[in-house]
């Protein structure tokens, strides 16, 4: 039982940690090694931490099914929501070039690379933690 | 004779690396019996493609290929390969995800992971 | 520019907009699922018809994703084969959808029913963006995507035996990509490049260089496994026999046909006829492997017991015909290899179609078991008896028109004893066909007293599967309206352009 108290506490305070790091590798995707991709995998590594230290309720209370459904579907449309919107302001799919020409804002173009790898993180962190809940379900006590 | 040796084999290690990797990876997906120890094998298989790719990409003497305004005239690695080679890596996960779920429902069907007692049991039923 | 010009990218893009729709849909109301997809499909259709039309008049379509021109950027082109084939399975997605209604909710356990419509448009994006991509690692993407939902789908369903066929399948389909991916990572390292029009016109100086040849040789080796060309078909019979009936319609017909594109593509788009006939000369062990596979194939097929399973195996034989076109790789045999592409699709689909008919009238597709059906359901035995008319060559269906146009083109290239093994295979063709109908019109009455209650099938299966079977016939006999694309398209083919 000892052990589970060291377990515990140190996931408790690493986990907090881990989200920012990962937050961080997905905003600096585009001027360095990192990316959407890569955070949300990140991220969801901290759930499946979560997973394994405690057991599968605890995680899911903190992100549920219906929490993971929405997230995957969110960072595609916002992905596709991009896309489209350049293609509104009369220019290809996801060039982002016309919008900032249109809106006149200094620095568009990376700040909606990064909102599309915002939007590709969260996908790939609702998929991953998805993964896990219903792998971790199987065989006897989910614990 | 051995100017001919060192640059067939020391020159060109990255290839022989990923070549003797693709093979291992090949051979524990072919000669292996466990489901599972089958995924393991095709993880080291694509492992060795992405290795193979990204020896490829690099460039002696390179910098990480962002734009230095003042220095501008520096030498970066190649980054389309590594950009290509993340693609494939999400793509390795996701058939890894697909393989071992499918894995877990043989296991409940059937009760076998090996693949020579999963034959007789499909057999069987 | 107005919206008909940004419709390649929109194709790719709605499937999986419609995903999303499906996903949040369905999770709230199961009901809503079928609508969405339906309304997504016949969007597509729609898309894919005026794109056709628009390259049919104009020339070749082109779209940069992002803005970016190649070959710095990613490329969409549709040229007159893509917009041929993305005709042909934007419709049998259609007539798969409308037939998928009752298959479905029979076949598929309730709770999976939303998880299967929304891979179901995943994997229509991926198939989609295959034929229309013009960069080579876009087409690996794709060609990724709409594998591992056909892996997906494949096992979506209460038999317990299509985890293992869909396993199997994973592991085969999962070494083919990884060679596709060693063949595209030669290609960039030759000449540094991804676009495929560049790659044409720079691989020429290359030739001589084995890195060329090993990508060839991965490449060919990959697609082929893929398509499941004749000893690399292992996955095939377990993946179609055991997977659902709406998915075997689906994967037999439009992923099967796009594979065989992407082969095509590289053969002949990425390294020319030039390369293939004299650098490296694979036409001929092409020749004689696809000989092998159709009658291999046809054999395999009349030893079966299962009816998918028969079926599953003439589609073995059947890609042997559409590969013996790139043997003999003149004008003709290829102008006949597309006809069958169309052909083998729409007839495919008849008969998958009508086997899922009797697996969800009878609940069985053994053959031993199926006495007599044809007195209990004559319209399904009706458009199987077409169909089936077309798959051994029989004037004046769509089937007997490819074939005669592959025994032309053989003859042209002076391949007589080839030919012969062409008309060879439509008789075997003949004995497997000839089974299920002598079984289902003139079969057994010993089983006569527990086949009381079994009706022909559900409209919204039936009317599918009649559909096809008569474009079958009306496809034979104004079989010029296809051929006008075709012959343009194989002309772009070998001509390089």
């Amino acid at each position: 039982m000892r052990e589970n108290v060291v377990i515990r506490t140190v996931v408790r305070l690493a986990v907090p940690f881990i989200q920012i790091f990962a937050l961080y590798v997905i905003v600096h995707g585009a001027s360095g090694a990192g990316g959407g991709f890569q955070g949300g995998v990140v991220f969801a590594s901290s759930f499946i931490l979560m997973t394994i230290a405690f057991d599968l309720a605890y995680t899911r209370r903190r992100i549920g099914s219906r929490g993971t459904m929405i997230c995957s579907a969110l960072g595609i449309a916002i992905y596709e929501g991009v896309g489209i919107l350049c293609i509104l302001y009369a220019g290809n799919y996801l060039e982002y070039g016309v919008i900032e020409a249109a809106l006149g804002i200094p620095h568009l173009h990376g700040y909606l690379i990064d909102l599309v790898e915002a939007g590709i993180g969260i996908t790939v962190m609702a998929v991953m933690t998805s993964i896990i809940y219903d792998m971790a379900n199987r065989g006897g006590r989910s614990a | 004779m051995i100017e001919a040796f060192s640059e067939l084999f020391f020159a060109r290690y990255n290839y022989w690396m990923a070549i003797i990797l693709m093979l291992i990876g090949l051979y524990a997906l072919i000669a292996k019996q466990n489901l599972v120890k089958k995924i393991i094998g095709l993880n080291i298989f694509q492992t060795a493609i992405f290795l193979f790719y990204i020896s490829v990409a690099s460039v002696e003497g390179g910098t990480a290929p962002i734009y230095l305004p003042d220095g501008a005239s520096a030498v970066y690695v190649n980054p389309l390969p590594h950009v290509l080679i993340l693609t494939a890596i999400v793509v390795g996960v996701s058939i890894t995800a697909v393989a071992l779920s499918l894995v877990v429902r043989i296991y409940e069907e059937y009760g076998v992971i090996d693949e020579d007692e999963l034959k007789e049991a499909v057999r069987g039923r | 520019m107005t919206l008909i010009d940004h419709l390649p990218v929109l194709l790719v893009a709605g499937p999986i907009v419609a995903s999303l729709l499906t996903l949040v849909a369905g999770w709230h109301d199961r009901r809503l699922c079928y609508p969405i997809a339906l309304a997504a499909v016949l969007g597509e259709f729609a898309a894919a018809l005026v794109i056709f039309r628009q390259v049919m008049g104009g020339g070749t379509v082109r779209y940069d994703v992002g803005g970016w021109a190649p070959p710095m950027g990613i490329e969409l082109v549709i040229d007159t084969f893509g917009g041929f084939i993305l005709a042909t399975i934007m419709l049998l997605a259609l007539m798969t959808t409308l037939y998928a209604f009752r298959s479905v909710t029979k076949e598929i356990p309730t709770e999976k029913t939303v998880s299967f419509y929304v891979i179901f448009q995943v994997l229509l994006a991926g198939l989609i963006g295959m034929t229309i991509t013009g960069d080579v690692f876009n087409l690996y993407v794709f060609l990724e995507i709409s594998s591992i939902a056909a892996y997906t789908l494949i096992s979506a369903t209460r038999k317990p035996h299509a985890y293992v066929a869909s396993y199997n399948y994973l592991v085969l389909g999962s070494i083919a990509a990884g060679f596709i991916l060693l063949g595209i990572g030669n290609l960039y390292v030759a000449t540094g490049t991804l676009n495929m029009a560049e790659l044409a016109a720079m691989l020429p100086g290359s030739y001589d260089l084995a890195t060329v040849h090993a990508a060839f040789l991965f490449l060919i080796i990959g697609f082929s496994i893929k398509a499941a060309f004749f000893p690399l078909h292992l996955w095939l019979p377990d993946a179609y026999t055991e997977s659902p009936s709406a998915v075997t319609v689906l994967i037999a017909t439009v992923m099967a046909k796009v594979s065989v594109y992407a082969l095509f593509r590289f053969l002949f788009s990425v390294f020319t006829l030039a390369y293939i006939t004299e650098i490296y000369p694979v036409t001929g062990v092409v020749l004689l492997i696809a000989t092998i596979a159709i009658v291999a194939g046809a054999i395999l097929a009349i030893a079966q017991d299962d009816l998918k399973r028969l079926l599953a195996y003439s589609s073995v034989s059947q890609i042997g015909y559409i590969m013996f076109a790139v043997g003999v790789a003149n004008q003709i045999a290829l102008e006949g290899g597309l006809l069958h592409i169309l052909g083998h699709a729409v007839m495919k689909g008849c008969l998958f179609m009508v086997a899922g008919l009797i697996i969800y009238q009878t609940g069985t597709a053994r053959l031993s078991e199926l006495g007599g059906i044809a007195r209990k359901m004559p319209l399904s035995c009706a458009a199987f008896a077409l169909a089936g008319a077309s798959m051994i060559g029989i004037p004046p269906t769509i089937g007997f028109m490819s074939k005669y146009y592959l025994v032309l083109g053989a003859f042209e290239a002076g391949l007589w004893p080839y030919a012969a093994v062409l008309l060879v295979g439509s008789l075997l063709a003949a004995a497997y066909i000839w089974r299920f109908i002598e079984i289902a019109y003139f079969g057994g009455h010993h089983d006569e007293h527990h086949r009381t209650e079994i009706r022909e099938g559900p409209a919204s299966m039936l009317a599918p599967a009649l559909g096809l079977s008569l474009l079958c016939l009306l496809l034979g006999i104004f079989v010029a309206v296809p051929l006008e694309a075709i012959g343009l398209a194989v002309a772009q083919l070998l001509g390089g352009a």
